[in-house]
């Protein structure tokens, strides 16, 4: 079974999302801070993470430099999920390794269900 | 740490450098010196009257210190509505479309496949909750631009004082229980009908409890706290014609350096933001415009890392 990482703050989407790609047969470990997401990542090797990034106490940018510098869990593709649309947001992620970025409000939940499959599909 | 580089701020608005105040500043006192040696120079030549030497120099001064001051106020003026209107947007681009990314994806996963019952409570549960963190941030704002109108409404009545600060603390339990904190009210007994807008008062009540609350201290990050009590304590009494309401609690506290921006709008401290991504910045903001329209004044003291103290007094009738 393919494991997914959400780190994310807003509990209402960690439940929406879990809920339906529970349905869809994936596992989902869902963390609610910065901090919590780090040590999640390296903990429990999920398949791909999702990345929010205003996050309490650790924020985004810092856990997606993290993972990328650590060697167990680089390899992981992140897709950031936020809400912040600049183009200075959008372009650091992807410097810092991102694999995509979103728009969290300009897309439906299950566009990014549909994201999560095609790059775990890619990836295997 | 905020204005270390004097010019910085001012870049970071998109104002030049031949338009930043400073610099301004600069260049006139400049042209100051240039027009007191060219006055020195009709002086020794042409005239010889020192007081009308004297009255000359001052004038021309004068003039220009005044213009220099205007110019001055009024790119202050520009950069302070262009740092507003890009925190505005970076506000509702966060805070409104937050609640809105949530209330999509609640409703995309209510509409696909069969739903039960248990599964619709929650998510009607996650509906409403963010229908009002929306109406929340809608209403402050609109109270943001009615304060800097001028046109806040403000009806005085006759009212309880202590009745009120029970309402709201009552509506805030369910939340202290959640936080596991002990919330304490030391009310004076014998406290006189107070004559204000009972609705704005609780708005400021309201938004005193929530922040203590809030910005509780947390077991994660303060190990040496663990064991200690997580208080708020509401006192209010009466003082010379006026009642003196604070709330005092022992969590975050705010840093030294951020409490002067504590009642600007949209400012949030470094530390609350750490700890909290909600929050647009406008509530002590607001708070403090109600306390100055019902006549009172209102302040805090805090410390990092041992609690912060709200207050306000308003007159009586």
């Amino acid at each position: 079974m393919k494991r997914i990482l959400f780190i994310e703050d807003e509990s209402a989407l960690q439940k929406a999302f879990s809920d339906t790609l529970t349905e869809e047969g994936y596992e989902v470990v869902s963390a609610l801070d910065g901090e919590i997401g780090l040590r999640l990542a390296k903990e429990k090797k999920p398949d791909v993470i999702l990345l929010d990034l205003v996050l309490p106490r650790l924020h985004g940018f810092d856990v997606l430099s993290r993972l990328k510098q650590d060697e167990e869990t680089k390899h992981i593709p992140v897709i950031v999920m936020t809400n912040l649309e600049e183009m200075e947001n959008v372009q650091k992620a992807l410097e810092l390794g991102a694999t995509t970025y979103l728009v969290k409000s300009n897309y439906q939940l299950h566009d990014v269900v549909e994201r999560v499959k095609q790059l775990l599909a890619e990836e295997s | 740490m905020r204005i270390k580089d004097p010019f910085k701020q001012y870049k970071e608005y998109g104002i030049p450098l031949w338009q930043c105040p400073p610099f301004l500043f600069l260049i006139m006192g400049i042209v100051i010196i240039f027009s007191m040696v060219f006055v020195y120079a009709i002086g020794t030549r042409l005239l010889n009257d020192p007081y009308l030497i004297n009255l000359i120099i001052l004038g021309i001064t004068a003039a220009l210190l005044i213009i220099a001051f205007i110019i001055t106020n009024s790119f202050e003026r520009l950069a302070e509505a262009n740092r507003l209107k890009s925190e505005f947007v970076s506000i509702v681009s966060h805070q409104l479309r937050a609640p809105l990314s949530n209330f999509i994806w609640a409703l995309d996963f209510l509409m696909t496949g069969e739903r039960s019952g248990k599964d619709i409570t929650g998510y009607f549960n996650i509906l409403k909750e963010n229908a009002s963190r929306m109406r929340n941030l809608v209403n402050d704002l609109l109270a943001v631009s009615r304060i800097q109108s001028g046109k806040l409404p403000f009806d005085k009545q006759e009212f309880s004082f202590t009745e009120l600060v029970g309402q709201v603390v009552d509506e805030f339990r369910p939340m202290v229980q959640a936080a596991n904190i002990r919330l304490r009210i030391e009310g004076a007994k014998d406290l006189p009908l107070v004559r204000s807008d009972p609705n704005r008062l609780k708005e400021v009540i309201a938004n005193f409890v929530d922040n203590a609350i809030r910005y509780a201290w947390k077991e994660e990050d303060a190990k040496e706290r663990r064991g200690e009590e997580k208080q708020v304590i509401v006192r209010f009494r009466t003082q010379d014609k006026q009642v003196r309401f604070e709330v005092e609690d022992n969590g975050l506290g705010i840093s030294a350096e951020d409490q002067r921006f504590i009642f600007e709008k949209f400012f949030r401290s470094e530390r609350a933001r750490r700890h909290e991504t909600h929050g647009s910045g406008l509530g002590l903001y607001i708070a403090k415009s109600i306390i100055q329209r019902a006549g009172g004044i209102m302040g805090f003291n805090s410390k990092e890392n041992q609690g912060s103290t709200f207050w306000f007094s308003i007159p009586i009738s």
